[in-house]
C-alpha cells in the first residue's frame, strides 16, 4: 500500500530554471492495484516515481509505504520496500558483473550484505530455476556478463530481480521505451504476470495510452505536476484512447494534441 | 641481466604489486581515479620506520601502516563523498597534504632502518640456515605476503559486500536501486586500497632499509602500469584471474624496466625511469584504439552499408 499526501518538489530552486514539477499530488495506492500512469513531457510522472522511490526527497509532503512514514528515506534504505525497472536497459543492471552476480545483488535488497559468498551454489541453483521462468533460456548463462543480453533480456531479467527480494511495491519507469515493438509486448506481458502472480503493488509509467488502458487496473493522467484523472474499474473498462484524449482536454478545458502525450 | 638484478626486480616488482592491487580497487572496481597513492605510499614506509627506529614491534609498525594508509584513503573519499570535490582533485589534495605529513612523521626528509630488526629478520636467520641468501629470501616471503593478500581481496570481492562495492563502480544508480548504500562502499574501498599501498610502503623501507618523503613520486603510475599490463597479459574476467594480473602486471613490468636500464646499446639511465613508465602507460592506453587500423575501416563500411 503506497499513501502519498500532497507532495510538492520544486528542481533548481531560486535559480532562472526553476521548476515545480510536482504541485500537491496525493496518491492512495492499496495493496496489489496495478497502476498506470500517463502524461505528457514534464507533466511530473518520473518525479512521482522519484518521490516514491526516494531519488528525490518532497520539500512539502508525505510518502508512506503500508502505514510507515518514508518521506525522509534515502534511495537504498527504501530499496528493501520498493523495487524498480528504469527505462534504459543499461540502467537497471551491472553490465560488467555476471547475471547471477546481479541476480545477487538484487536478492539481496533491504538486508545487510555481509562477507558470505555472493553467488554460492545453493543461489545458483535458485536462480537458474526463477531465471527459467523466462523462457529465454538464460539459465545456461548465468556466468555471462549481462551486458552482452540484448535490451529486451535485460529488461526481462531486471523484472525478475524485482521479484527476488520479497518486495511488495514495483516501479516501472517507462521500462519498454527503448524496446521495439514485438519485444516491449513481450516484457509487457512478463511483467502483467509477476505482477499477478507475486501480488505487487504497481506503478508503471508509460508513453503509450494503449498499454495504459490494455495493463493494469487504474489509469492516472498527471499534468503540470498534479493528477487530473484518475479512472479504474467499469468506468475505465469501457475507455478507449480518444476517450481518454477527450476527457484529458475536458478536465483540463483546453485542447492538446494527441502527440503531445503519445511523443511525450 | 645478473640473476640478482632479475631477483631484485621480482622482489620490487611484489612490493608494487600491493600498490597494484590498491590501484585495481580504486581505479578498476571503485572507478575512482585515486592519487593518494603517491602520499600513502612514503606514508607507509614512514610510519613503519619511523616506528621501527623507536623500537616498535615492526609486524605492530607494519600494521599502523597500513591504519595509516586506510586513513588517508577515508580522507579522499570523505572529501569526495561529504563535500563533493571532483574525485582526482580530492585525491591530490590529500596527496598534496600527506607530504608534509609524511616530513613531520620522520621528523627529517630520510629514515634508514638498516641494523633495526624487521618482520624480515627471523626469515633471514632461518635462511641462513637453510642456505638461502637475503637477496632469495626477501622476494619469497613479499611472494607470500601478496598470495595471502589476493586471496583474502578475492574472498572479500566475491562476498556480498564486495559485489555491492563492484556495482557501485559499475552503476552507482542501480546499485543504490538494490539497497546498496553506495557512500559506504566507497569509504571502504578507498580504505581497502590506499591500506594495500600503506602496507607496499612499509614492506619497501623494510626490504630497502630506509624509508624517503620522495619516494611516493610516480606511485600511481606505476601502480596503473602494472594494473594495465596486467590486464593484456592476464585476460580473464573472474576477480581471482584480475588480481592475479595485477601481481603478473607489476612483477612483468619491473622486469621489463631493468631490462631497458641495463641496455647499454638504448642509452638509458636511471633517472629515466619515470619518462619510460609514462611513455609505457600512454602507449598502453593509445595502443587498444589504433589496433589495427584496416579492420576499424571494413567495419565501419560494413555498419555504413
Amino acid at each position: 500500500m503506497i499513501t502519498a499526501k500532497n507532495l510538492h518538489v520544486t528542481f533548481g530552486r531560486g535559480t532562472p530554471l526553476e521548476k515545480h514539477a510536482l504541485r500537491g499530488v496525493d496518491l492512495a495506492i492499496p495493496s496489489g492495484q496495478f497502476v498506470t500512469v500517463i502524461g505528457s513531457n514534464g507533466a511530473g510522472k518520473s518525479t512521482v516515481l522519484g518521490a516514491l522511490a526516494g531519488d528525490v526527497i518532497p520539500e512539502r509532503g508525505t510518502v508512506a509505504i503500508d502505514d510507515t512514514d518514508v518521506t525522509r528515506w534515502n534511495t537504498p534504505r527504501r530499496a528493501g520496500l520498493v523495487a524498480r525497472v528504469f527505462q534504459d536497459p543499461m540502467a537497471g543492471t551491472c553490465a560488467t558483473l555476471s547475471i547471477e552476480e546481479n541476480m545477487a545483488l538484487a536478492a539481496a535488497r533491504g538486508r545487510r550484505r555481509g562477507l558470505s559468498a555472493a553467488v554460492g551454489t545453493r543461489q545458483r541453483a535458485g536462480f537458474a530455476e526463477r531465471i527459467a521462468e523466462l523462457g529465454l533460456g538464460l539459465e545456461n548463462r548465468l556466468k555471462d556478463q549481462m551486458g552482452l543480453l540484448s535490451g529486451g533480456q535485460r529488461q526481462a531479467v531486471s523484472l525478475l530481480m524485482a521479484t527476488l527480494a520479497g518486495s511488495r511495491i514495483l516501479l516501472l519507469d517507462e521500462h519498454t521505451a527503448a524496446l521495439d515493438p514485438s519485444t516491449a509486448d513481450f516484457v509487457l506481458d512478463l511483467t502483467r504476470r509477476i505482477v499477478v502472480e507475486h501480488g505487487l503493488t504497481t506503478l508503471m509509467v508509460t508513453h503509450s495510452m494503449r498499454h495504459a488502458l490494455d495493463y493494469g487496473d487504474r489509469t492516472i493522467m498527471l499534468h503540470e505536476g498534479q493528477v487530473v484523472l484518475d479512472v479504474g474499474g467499469q468506468e475505465r473498462a469501457g475507455l478507449d484512447v480518444p476517450d481518454l484524449l477527450a476527457m484529458f482536454s475536458r478536465v483540463r478545458g483546453q485542447q492538446l494534441a494527441d502527440d503531445a502525450l503519445l511523443i511525450g | 641481466m645478473s640473476a640478482v638484478a632479475l631477483l631484485g626486480a621480482a622482489e620490487l616488482g611484489l612490493v608494487f604489486a600491493l600498490v597494484a592491487l590498491g590501484v585495481f580497487i580504486s581505479f578498476r572496481i571503485l572507478d575512482f581515479p585515486d592519487l593518494t597513492v603517491d602520499g600513502s605510499f612514503p606514508l607507509g614506509a614512514a610510519v613503519a620506520a619511523t616506528l621501527i627506529l623507536a623500537d616498535w614491534n615492526p609486524w605492530t609498525a607494519t600494521g599502523i601502516a597500513v591504519l595509516a594508509g586506510a586513513a588517508s584513503g577515508i580522507v579522499t573519499a570523505t572529501l569526495n563523498v561529504r563535500f563533493k570535490i571532483l574525485h582526482l582533485l580530492a585525491s591530490i589534495l590529500t596527496m598534496i597534504a600527506l607530504f608534509s605529513i609524511n616530513l613531520r612523521v620522520m621528523g627529517r626528509p630520510n629514515v634508514a632502518i638498516l641494523i633495526q630488526d624487521t618482520v624480515l629478520t627471523p626469515f633471514y636467520d632461518l635462511g641462513q640456515q637453510l642456505g638461502l641468501p637475503d637477496a632469495v629470501v626477501r622476494p619469497l616471503f613479499v611472494l607470500a605476503v601478496v598470495l595471502v593478500v589476493v586471496a583474502l581481496l578475492a574472498r572479500f570481492l566475491t562476498s556480498e559486500f564486495g559485489l555491492a562495492m563492484r556495482a557501485t563502480g559499475v552503476n552507482a544508480r542501480m546499485a543504490r536501486a538494490q539497497g546498496v548504500s553506495t557512500d559506504l562502499h566507497i569509504y571502504v574501498g578507498m580504505a581497502l586500497s590506499n591500506a594495500l599501498v600503506g602496507l607496499a610502503g612499509a614492506l619497501f623501507a623494510q626490504t630497502n632499509g630506509f624509508a624517503d618523503v620522495t619516494s611516493g613520486i610516480g606511485t600511481i603510475v606505476i601502480g596503473l602500469a602494472a594494473v594495465i599490463v596486467g590486464e593484456t597479459v592476464v585476460r580473464s574476467r573472474v576477480i581471482v584471474w584480475m588480481l592475479v594480473g595485477c601481481v603478473v602486471g607489476s612483477i612483468l613490468y619491473r622486469i621489463a624496466i631493468q631490462v631497458a636500464l641495463n641496455a647499454d646499446f638504448i642509452g638509458l639511465r636511471a633517472s629515466d625511469l619515470n619518462l619510460v613508465t609514462a611513455l609505457l602507460v600512454a602507449g598502453a592506453l593509445i595502443l587498444p584504439r589504433v589496433r589495427n587500423p584496416l579492420k576499424a575501416r571494413a567495419s565501419a563500411e560494413a555498419t555504413s552499408r
